[in-house]
């Protein structure tokens, strides 16, 4: 489904952020990408959608080569790629109802958007998917009246309301409290299970990564050193990503308070 | 734990001063001592005319208590017909300039515009500022005779400078990423503009508008005095005859307009946040 191969992306200032990074997605998978801060995991997924250009290498969405596309055509496949934010990145001043529809911008012309007359099932889906996550009666209210948890919320049905084949998750949880996080976490995996989709879902907290995805890779200094299920996480596995520390408490199992996070 | 080695039991006990700003001392005495040799330097150079003051006082003491009778009437026709020219001038002025500062504004954003586009944008931005409005309404004046119609070339122009330079900055200290999520989304450069960027800089958009309405207004006063038409034609004329109390009128009039402006740009800035 997404294909990188030998993904290189080194900044002007000479850093390294990614190194030939090779990694396969079959249609329908959550993968968790951890690693610690500078090790190049936002650089990766944005290298995915060209918001930040690769150096080198290729990345392939289904059969399409994206990384020599021309402008146009990057639009048409950034639209098979929904993205959600580490701070939302919700444009603070619209609506709710503007912020989940700009998912459609590259579906609908310029003038049908700058009139906000979007076509009649682009706004059903719109209030469906607000009402999946149970923001349907927030619709008008701008985004910045809302609370951490319920802009993710938003973020989330912006990304899916472009109805992606993929969704490029950057910390989705990191200004969430711990319940939020885990609730936002749950969402996203079961909105990825209804609608069959890949995710790559940047993440810093371990033991919440372990709880909800199939497959984690684990990035250092802007290369993969670790690929594989959950519970291949040992402490020497942790070592080696984020360095010495002790990893009992991180990597314990963390499912005891389940039910109340509901 | 500190790998430094950094003795803290020197440090006890201790005042703590904040390090200075300049740290080689014998450079801060000679910055200090340097600038007060300057102030006592420039002082002496100063040169007044006590008896010219002395004299002057009294036109000044004349001129203030015009102020106290203004006349509104004699000089009715010739001020409300200023006045009105002077509006026209304004309004007119500031939509021509504000409509064209937009796309040069986002022009000479740098995350917005690339490099050429930018450097264009810039220098229209920078010989706009660079010449003072006198300076224009007088060149202008030369080209396009006696007259409104330089003033108001002359605002559009001084406007440009202004707001297109202040929204470029608020636009290239924007939220990156509320811009970016669009972009991600698959829009279009104008969609782009229209969903990530607009609704971040318009409060500002709003605000510098406003201002600008006042500034031109006030300008317009001042480019009469070198022909360009307005009100300031007819201040200036009330000056040559010696006609404070009309002078004192006019001047009334322009302060309760801006007074207004300000109020309203008040409400209008309280509306949009």
């Amino acid at each position: 489904m997404l294909r990188l191969e030998k993904l290189v992306k080194t900044y002007k200032t000479g850093d390294q952020a990614l190194q030939a990074v090779d990694i396969d997605i079959p249609e329908g998978q959550v993968l968790a990408l951890i690693g610690p801060s500078g090790a190049g995991k936002s650089t990766l997924i944005r290298c995915i959608n060209r918001l930040v250009e690769p150096t080198s290498g290729q990345v392939y969405l289904g059969d399409v080569e994206l990384t020599g596309l021309s402008s146009s055509a990057l639009r048409r496949e950034r639209r098979r790629m929904g993205m959600i934010f580490q701070e939302y990145a919700l444009v603070e001043r619209l609506s709710v109802m503007e912020n989940v529809l700009s998912g459609r911008l590259g579906y609908v012309g310029f003038w049908r958007s700058f009139m906000r007359k979007f076509p009649q099932s682009d706004v059903d889906e719109a209030y469906r998917l607000l009402d999946r996550v149970g923001l349907a009666h927030m619709a008008d209210k701008r985004a910045d009246e809302l609370s951490g948890g319920q802009r993710q919320r938003v973020g989330i049905c912006r990304a899916l309301i472009q109805n992606p084949a993929l969704l490029l998750v950057d910390e989705p949880t990191a200004s969430l409290d711990p319940k939020t996080s885990r609730q936002i976490m749950r969402l996203i995996c079961e909105l990825c299970k209804e609608r069959g989709l890949a995710a790559i879902i940047n993440i810093h907290d371990v033991a919440l990564a372990q709880m909800f995805v199939q497959r984690v890779i684990g990035l250092r200094l802007g290369a993969v050193e670790f690929d594989g299920p959950p519970e291949g996480l040992t402490p020497d596995v942790l070592t080696t990503i984020y360095g010495e520390e002790d990893w009992e408490a991180t990597i314990e199992k963390v499912d005891d308070d389940e039910v109340e996070a509901q | 734990m500190s790998s430094v080695a950094f003795d803290v039991q020197t440090k006890l006990g201790k005042p703590w001063k904040k390090p200075p700003f300049v740290q080689r001392d014998w450079l801060r005495w000679t910055l200090l001592l340097g600038f007060v040799a300057y102030l006592i330097a420039a002082y002496m150079t100063i040169d007044v005319n006590w008896s010219r003051v002395y004299e002057g006082l009294e036109r000044g003491k004349k001129f203030v208590l015009a102020f106290t009778s203004p006349d509104f009437t004699s000089r009715s026709t010739d001020i409300w017909e200023g006045m009105f020219e002077s509006i026209i001038m304004t309004v007119a002025s500031s939509v021509v300039g504000i409509a064209i500062s937009i796309p040069i504004a986002l022009g000479a954003a740098r995350n917005v515009a690339p490099l050429p586009v930018y450097l264009i944008c810039r220098s229209i931005i920078a010989i706009s500022r660079a010449l003072q409005e006198i300076i224009v309404a007088i060149l202008l004046v030369a080209i396009f005779g006696f007259g409104p119609l330089a003033g108001f070339l002359t605002l559009s122009f001084a406007t440009i400078g202004f707001l297109a330079k202040l929204l470029a900055e608020d636009i290239e200290s924007m939220d990156r990423v509320q811009a970016e999520a669009i972009k991600a989304s698959g829009a279009r450069w104008t969609q782009w503009i229209n969903y990530g960027i607009q609704p971040q800089v318009m409060p500002r958009l709003i605000g510098l508008s406003i201002y600008r309405l006042d500034i031109n207004f006030r300008e317009s006063a001042i480019l009469g005095l070198v022909g360009a038409g307005g009100i300031g034609a007819t201040l200036n004329t009330a000056f040559d005859r010696y006609e404070y109390d009309t002078a004192a009128a006019i001047l009334l009039i322009i302060i309760v307009i801006v007074m207004a402006l300000e109020y309203l740009s008040g409400v209008v800035r309280a509306r949009v946040q």
